[in-house]
């Protein structure tokens, strides 16, 4: 029997980024605001000193900051006609757990997406007409477009002290800056960052292709920021211990260097860590949430009423939360009904491996960060005719080498390069200082589909009994093509740089569990302009229990070719504007359904 | 106007007999007034109770070099608290030393320095103490050896080192000057802290504000002395510093940390503008500084690649850190003082700087304690103090060895 706290106006699951931005925000309001957060507490100061972070080992390798598969995992299949399986050990994307979510161990690769993204269906319908989209592609529009959250975007790169190179100001293209992006109303808070000479390299032969590259948007400080709320960033030192690490030196952008701790300071803000929110609860009507129930760390359940809930936990957990909470009709691939779980995606990342001669090349790839890189956006969403290529989608592509950690970067050896030995130990010798290899350099779009999706799986349970979430995922013909042809240029690119051997390395069938790709998951509670074709509307308020809303890229109803985290945070940005200045006037459906 | 008024009060309440406090708890504008003075002196950096469950109600033990001594219970509680005090009583105690039934009080109740308020401003703080709720709060006894523990003791120390007195202003000084001077002297007594002690814990003369090691830590000089004061700033620097925490040199951290927390970060911008007036033209220990240790010094030579490794990264390469987050070590008055105790704590320790309304971040030193042994430690330390411009004598690796052993101490 869970023991009833004193209500709260606002309780909030998952302190990352969203999470966090809708605290800060809705304390300003005033309102009693309390978050539930599963993970320990984690802050700067206190667990992330240089004396340690830099640990390749304990961090990279032990995944010390990530959730515990032995406290909450999934299970995984490619298609309908095979027998998913519990994930005992993360792969294809890692899992935050903690203060501060996957804005504490992500890249800190700042984009925002491109005005067409917003709209894709209806753009590609215009542009090739619906025959060229594959029959079972279930990709629509957003509902919110590019110009209404440029001023969120504004905020979230504001918030974090973004280090870049304005492409388009206000409609004029600006030289050196991404001439593809929608039109930003100021430049980027910091210049973009000084670029490493392998990642100048990319630029220069870029440049002598045609392309018009430009530095990575940044979350990695260019130099010392003070943002709005008065909290303080030091530069970046390029120490190249980011995604999978804690920022020691208060220079990559995070929830703790960036709003914790101006929102601890709010007497009307509670943090609650180590209680996995278990369930949200409904009223009899089932069209309003009055609380949360959660588990603390000795066992003990709690329920947590409130007049308003934010479910902020990453897209998986908001997906299963929702399903557990019988929130949200679950999607059935065979009838195409029911929302919760549909228009799963990913992310479809390439890379190549680029060999160049040490005798004239020292990259010293150690010098580094997370989102750090030189990129051209030539090939990413409608940037570029799909018409005589046979598919839709793209993504940028950069050199965007964010590290030289050694126990990582020693696995890009030539071909044939023996595993372990004599020989292994002279290729790691011989190569680790004129290689260039970023994992995630191709960043392809990822569109949905029927087949893709997450459900409840059917045996495997939680600690608590009850069902773990099934993803059901695999990559289709219009992705691996896309990722095929991106590839093939982004290896021209290598080539023109001088390199002496380019292994390309496109993404390629069937989707694989087990090796790393990003921690992009996306959709599975998407926005819609109606009820029948998503789970939250434009606000990211949910269709079916309007005093809930639903942050994150679970929102996505399908992945761009950019990291997502700039959208999510300008969406959270968006949703708590609607909130503040229309809900709370007004309790009740923001959109007519 | 003001005075008349308290005057009235104070003759109301004696013509009533009371006991009590000369307010009746609606006097807003004196116990308002109170507050903010009970905030400038920080009576509850002592006074309050440890745990936070009773504000001002006692019990915290404040730590000397003679032994423990127990702040006592100030909330109006009449029998643990002062509320059977009278106004005449309670100014005694604060400008003399004396308690209601005649025993002298431990200094570290600092009424060398109060004695210099004025009798307006401590009733009013009176009036704001007896507005707060009382606690039946018995604080606790002392820990002093003999003949310290005697209280009789004090009324000795008071004959050789302790002259009563109100605050007395300075002809020629302009009106903010002089409201520094009665701040930093009087209420806010940084010297309790800054000034330099004899072997009987008493100010010594002449050296006011000179810097001197309090709780495992050394506040600095103070001063308008360069470096090892406060010389290369400026008031407003000295400003920033005191409202927020932090400025475009250091941060405040430790005891200073607290004090700022609860203190010179609530007080107005006009006390602050005073009390940097002030500092600004007090001479101290003068522009003398020693010669630097040579860069070919073996121990700065290891100090260089430890600085490399480990501090660089934050605090550059030239010693220059980051405003607001990392302090400058490139002319800071604390890494040159005489005393490297500080120092020597935070590299071992690390510690935190404070959060404020105006600068919440609060950055942290990290505990390097782990990662230095002893004559690393001390060779980082030399070489920090003598790079960039600084100057001061070397860090010796046993002294390392004996802070490190008492932080062990004390966190055991």
């Amino acid at each position: 029997m869970a023991r009833k706290l004193p209500p709260k106006d606002v309780v909030i699951i998952g302190l990352g980024w969203t999470g966090s931005i809708l605290a800060h925000e809705l304390a300003q309001e005033g309102l009693e605001v309390v978050a539930i957060e599963r993970g320990p507490w984690r802050d700067t100061a206190t667990d992330f000193s240089p004396a340690f972070a830099q640990d390749e080992l304990r961090y990279r390798l032990r995944h010390e900051l990530f959730l515990r598969p032995a406290q909450m995992s999934l299970t995984f299949r490619n298609n309908r006609d095979q027998t998913a399986l519990p994930v005992r050990d993360w792969g294809a994307f890692m899992l935050g757990n903690g203060v501060g979510g996957g804005g504490l161990h992500w890249n800190a690769e700042t984009w925002r997406f491109l005005p067409t993204d917003f709209t894709l269906k209806s753009h590609l319908v215009q542009r090739y007409g619906q025959k060229f989209l594959p029959d079972d592609m279930t990709i629509q529009d957003w509902g919110v477009t590019y110009g209404e959250l440029e001023p969120h975007y504004d905020r979230f790169e504001y918030l974090c002290g973004t280090s870049g190179q304005a492409g388009n100001l206000k409609g004029t293209i600006q030289a050196g800056g991404n001439p593809f992006e929608g039109p930003r109303s100021r430049p980027y808070p910091t210049p973009a960052q000084k670029q490493p000479f392998a990642h100048t390299l990319f630029g220069k032969g870029a440049a002598d292709l045609g392309y018009k590259p430009f530095p990575q948007p940044s979350g990695n400080l260019s130099q010392a920021y003070t943002n709005p709320l008065g909290v303080e960033m030091g530069r970046c030192t390029y120490c190249g211990f980011c995604e999978w690490f804690g920022c020691a030196n208060y220079s990559k952008a995070s929830p703790q260097t960036t709003i914790l701790p101006a929102l601890l300071r709010q007497p009307n803000f509670t943090a609650r860590t180590e209680c996995e929110a278990t369930k949200i609860l409904l009223d009899k009507s089932g069209k309003r949430a009055t609380g949360v129930l959660f588990v603390d760390s000795s066992g003990a359940e709690w329920e947590q009423p409130a007049e308003l809930v934010i479910l902020a936990a990453f897209q998986l957990f908001n997906v299963q939360l929702l399903m557990l909470s019988g929130i949200g009709q679950r999607y059935d691939p065979l009838t195409g009904e029911g929302q919760i779980g549909r228009n799963f995606s990913h992310q479809t990342v390439s890379a190549a491996m680029a060999f160049f001669d040490k005798k004239k090349f020292n990259f010293n790839p150690f010098v580094a960060s997370g989102a750090i890189g030189m990129c051209i956006d030539e090939f990413n969403g409608d940037n570029f005719d799909h018409g005589p290529h046979g598919f839709v989608g793209g993504g940028y592509m950069g050199n965007v080498q964010s590290n030289g950690r050694p126990l990582e970067t020693m696995t890009a050896l030539p071909p044939g390069t023996p595993q372990w030995g004599a020989k292994w130990k002279e290729a790691v010798r011989d190569t680790y200082l004129s290689t260039i290899y970023a994992g995630s350099g191709v960043h392809g779009s990822c569109y949905t589909y029927k087949t893709n999706y997450l459900d409840f799986d059917p045996t495997y349970k939680d600690r608590f009994g009850r069902p773990l979430l099934r993803m059901t995922m695999d990559f289709h013909d219009n992705e691996l093509k896309m990722s095929a042809f991106l590839t093939d240029r982004y290896a021209e690119i290598f080539k023109a740089m001088g390199a002496q051997q380019v292994v390309k390395k496109p993404r390629k069938g069937p989707y694989d569990i087990t090796q790393y790709q990003t921690s992009h998951l996306c959709g599975g509670a998407i926005m819609s302009a109606t009820p029948k074709d998503g789970a939250v509307n434009r606000y990211l308020q949910s269709w079916d229990v309007p005093n809930l809303f639903v942050q994150g890229a679970s929102g996505f109803p399908q992945n761009a070719g950019y990291n997502p985290t700039g959208t999510v945070g300008a969406l959270a940005f968006w949703s708590a504007g609607a909130i503040r200045s229309q809900y709370l006037k007004h309790p009740g459906p923001l959109v007519d359904a | 106007m003001r005075k008349i008024a308290v005057a009235l009060i104070a003759i109301l309440a004696l013509g009533a007999g009371a006991a009590h406090a000369g307010s009746d708890g609606q006097d807003f504008t004196r116990i308002e007034h109170g507050r903010y003075l009970a905030t400038v002196g920080d009576c509850a950096g002592c006074h309050d109770e440890p745990g936070g469950a009773h504000p001002l109600a006692g019990g915290m033990k404040i730590e000397t070099p003679f032994g423990t001594i127990t702040a006592s219970n100030i909330t109006p509680d009449k029998d643990t608290g002062i509320g059977a005090w009278s106004d005449d009583e309670f100014v005694r105690a604060l400008t003399h030393g004396i308690r209601r039934d005649g025993a002298h009080l431990y200094p570290a109740m600092p009424y060398p320095y109060y004695t210099k308020v004025n009798r307006d401003d401590l009733l009013a703080i009176r009036a704001y103490l007896s507005t707060v709720p009382p606690a039946r709060h018995e604080a606790g006894g002392d820990d002093l050896p003999f003949p310290l523990d005697k209280r009789s003791a004090m009324a000795a120390w008071n004959k050789m080192y302790f002259t009563p007195g109100e605050f007395r202003p300075t002809a020629g000084k302009s009106a903010e000057w002089n409201r520094g001077g009665y701040l930093v002297e009087g209420l806010a007594h940084c010297g309790a802290c800054h000034t330099p002690k004899n072997l009987a814990g008493a100010d010594k003369s002449g050296e006011t504000l000179q810097g001197n090691p309090v709780q495992g830590w050394f506040a600095p000089e103070v001063t308008d002395a360069s470096p090892k004061g406060l010389g290369a700033w400026s008031a407003e620097d000295i400003v920033a510093y005191l409202k927020t925490g932090h400025n475009k040199f250091t941060a405040a951290t430790g005891p200073m940390g607290d004090v700022v927390n609860r203190s010179t970060s609530k007080m107005t911008d006009a006390d602050l503008h005073a009390i940097a007036t002030y500092l600004k033209d007090q001479p101290g220990s003068g522009d003398k500084q020693p010669t630097a240790i040579a860069a070919s010094d073996p121990a700065m030579k290891t100090g260089a690649a430890v600085y490399a490794d480990e501090c660089a990264a934050c605090h550059t390469a030239h010693g220059t850190g980051s405003p607001r987050l990392f302090p400058s070590l490139a002319g800071s008055a604390s890494v040159q003082s005489d005393d490297p105790t500080s120092l020597i704590r935070v590299v071992l320790a690390g510690t935190r700087s404070v959060g404020t309304k105006a600068a919440p971040t609060s950055p942290a030193m990290p505990s390097f304690g782990a990662t230095l042994d002893d004559r690393e430690a001390a060779a980082v330390l030399t070489y920090i103090r003598n790079s960039w411009g600084n100057a001061a004598p070397a860090v010796d690796a046993a002294k390392i060895h004996d802070i490190r052993k008492s932080l062990t101490q004390h966190s055991g």
